[in-house]
């Protein structure tokens, strides 16, 4: 899956990633000549996903939820709703649902058939999320997926993947680490990983953060 | 393994495209990886299902994209490195770099002819009886080993008859491994299309496959 | 896995992935004989084996003498290996032979989902297609689709049955008998089974196809 990453190839010179370039370009201007699509729509649309919408977004619900009850209960029963009240824009529409992880319960979320991810919270996937590897290995053996993030649960820790197979987007909502009581929102989403949000990793610990 | 191989009832591989007038072996290459191959089996020591956990262990995207001798050959090279009988560096250089290890035996050119008439019978001696008999129904086990397994992910969890019971046989999923022959009673069992497929399967159609008896509980 | 040998269809580096292939056999084949491991004679016997001694015409044979001689045929479908041992073929790949009858109602077609599994002393090394991932994925859940590939169409009422070479059973078809072949030889007989009907992706010829 991670044909992008030509410098692997031996025998590329360049000459694979120029290719997809090539057919990139062209197909872009034809279909800019017919009139299909527009240019400065097209750099938006990057823009929005390279600049604006990003894990950012995430890590300030789960920081709201940490600090704020009512908000933390709304989240669970209704993510679309309580999410949409913090206005991050970007594709909407799919119906987000936040996982609680406790010391009981460790949520995992994976897209075995593509690459199914909740965009307005996080972004877009990285080619991990979206590989053969995490695909194929989460639904089977998470343990094993965790491991490779170096992440080892107690035995006794419950895993629960999600496979987003529908329309319903998942966003982990991962443990608040001790030592952070009375921190700032802004100051809590610090320590919100993107790996924590999808359930391969955990919020960082106060001492992580320099 | 769950892997690349097992392709039973996968889907956009295209239309099946024989070739007209085909050779036995489309380069000279082939012709040797086929010859080695089959030649260092004595002295490499390893046995049939080895050499076929061999062939689908690795990432599916590669065992798909690669020619059937590739693949031979990619299990050949891993086999002889694995048992330390050649190194990385002996294959770079294109040339044997140390002394080779001690062999039990060496496939001389007049032995070819009687080795291949001999082959490798699978069959064994048991003192054990057949679970099943023929008419019996039951059910493919979901099993899903990461190591070598025959039972194909088509049939696993459906319902087949007992077609015949062949006899006892070298157990591929313990000896792939190394764990010895462990000869087990060997069985055709039919499965009718809709069965393995759903309704929209033809029912003019059944498949059979052969499993031994820890692929296969009572329905 | 479908003739990636074939490097006039690929795009353009593909000749140095070919020499690589080679070079690396080559390279092997070096180190094992350096070290006395294989010998080149015996793979030049192994070579020629299969490349010119064994083959489809073996199987032919077989069929060829089932038509003529109904205790021959009796004796192949009750216990193949045997049977076809009196003809002189035996050996890998072939060590536990299962005959398969086709009849009007019944048609039998053989693949291997796994690998390429395929009864080597009758019928020599499989074809590419039959190693390919169109013919296995697609002979156990469509094959009058495969079939079809093959310009073969069977009577809607002839059932199929496919068999999966899982074990080391091997499975050879014996064609039904063309029409207006009485009296003919074995050895013209022979002549009008082709390999595809021995592993049931294709007919015996009729004597009009022979020219």
């Amino acid at each position: 899956m991670a044909h992008d990453h030509d410098h692997h190839h031996d025998h590329d010179h360049g000459s694979e990633l120029s290719e997809m370039q090539l057919r990139t370009r062209a197909l872009e201007t034809i279909l800019l000549e017919k009139g299909y699509i527009d240019p400065a729509a097209i750099d938006v649309l990057i823009e929005t996903y390279e600049k604006k919408i990003g894990p950012r977004n995430g890590a300030q619900v789960v920081a709201k939820a940490w600090v704020d009850p009512i908000f933390r209960k709304w989240l669970f029963e209704d993510g679309t709703a309580a999410i949409a009240t913090l206005d991050f824009g970007g594709r909407s529409g799919n119906h987000l649902v936040a996982l609680e992880n406790t010391p009981s319960v460790h949520n995992m979320v994976v897209c075995t058939l593509c690459s199914c991810y909740p965009w307005a919270v996080l972004g877009l996937p990285p080619l991990w999320y979206k590989s053969a590897p995490y695909r194929s290995r989460t639904v089977a053996d998470p343990r094993s997926v965790l491991r490779d993030f170096g992440l080892e649960l107690p035995k006794d820790t419950e895993i629960r993947v999600w496979d987003s197979t529908a329309e319903l987007r998942y966003m982990v909502v991962p443990m608040r680490p001790p030592g952070t009581d009375g921190w700032s929102k802004e100051k809590l989403a610090e320590l919100v990983t993107r790996d924590s949000m999808i359930g391969t990793g955990l919020a960082k610990q106060p001492r992580d953060l320099k | 393994m769950n892997g690349g191989q097992d392709l039973g009832g996968t889907d956009g591989h295209g239309p099946v495209q024989p070739e007209p007038n085909e050779p036995v072996f489309h380069a000279e290459w082939e012709k040797r990886a086929f010859a080695i191959t089959l030649a260092m089996g004595m002295p490499g020591g390893w046995n049939i299902d080895m050499s076929r956990f061999a062939r689908e262990n690795r990432p599916p995207g590669e065992y798909l994209a690669m020619s059937y001798y590739q693949i031979w050959f990619a299990a050949l090279e891993h086999m002889t490195k694995e048992r330390g009988l050649v190194a990385d560096d002996e294959i770079a250089a294109g040339r044997s770099l140390r002394p080779p290890k001690p062999v039990k035996r060496v496939l001389s050119p007049a032995d070819v002819a009687e080795t291949l008439h001999r082959g490798g019978p699978t069959e064994r001696e048991t003192n054990t009886k057949a679970i099943f008999k023929p008419g019996d129904a039951v059910r493919a086990k979901n099993i899903n080993p990461p190591t070598h397994t025959r039972l194909p992910r088509y049939v696993r969890g459906r319902i087949g008859t007992i077609e015949r019971v062949i006899g006892c046989h070298v157990f591929p999923d313990s000896n792939a491994q190394g764990a010895g022959e462990n000869p087990q009673w060997l069985y055709t069992v039919r499965f009718d299309s809709r069965e393995l497929w759903g309704d929209d399967g033809d029912p003019s159609v059944a498949v059979s496959i052969d499993a031994w008896e820890p692929y296969l509980v009572p329905a | 896995m479908s003739g990636h040998d074939h490097d006039h269809h690929h795009h353009g580096h593909d000749h140095s992935e070919l020499t690589e292939t080679e070079l690396r056999v080559r390279a092997l084949e070096t180190v094992l004989t350096e070290k006395g491991y294989v010998v080149p004679a015996a793979l030049d016997v192994l070579i020629e084996t299969y490349e010119k001694k064994v083959g489809p015409r073996n199987g032919a044979r077989v069929v060829a003498k089932a038509w003529v001689d109904s205790t021959y045929r009796a004796r192949l479908l009750k216990d193949a290996t045997p049977a076809i041992g009196e003809i002189g073929y035996a050996g890998r790949q072939g060590e536990h032979i299962v005959a398969l009858e086709n009849t009007p109602k019944r048609h039998n077609m053989v693949v291997c989902t796994l690998c390429s599994c395929y009864p080597w002393p009758v019928l020599g090394l499989p074809p590419v297609w039959y190693k390919s991932a169109p013919y296995r994925s697609r002979a156990v859940a469509d094959p009058r689709g495969v079939l079809a590939d093959f310009g073969v169409r069977l009577p809607k009422d002839t059932d199929i049955r496919v068999w999966d070479s899982t074990a080391e059973i091997r499975y050879l078809v014996i064609p039904m008998r063309p029409a207006g072949t009485d009296g003919w030889s074995e050895e013209k007989l022979a002549d009008l089974v082709t390999r595809d009907s021995m592993i049931g992706t294709g007919l015996a010829k009729r004597p009009e196809d022979l020219k």
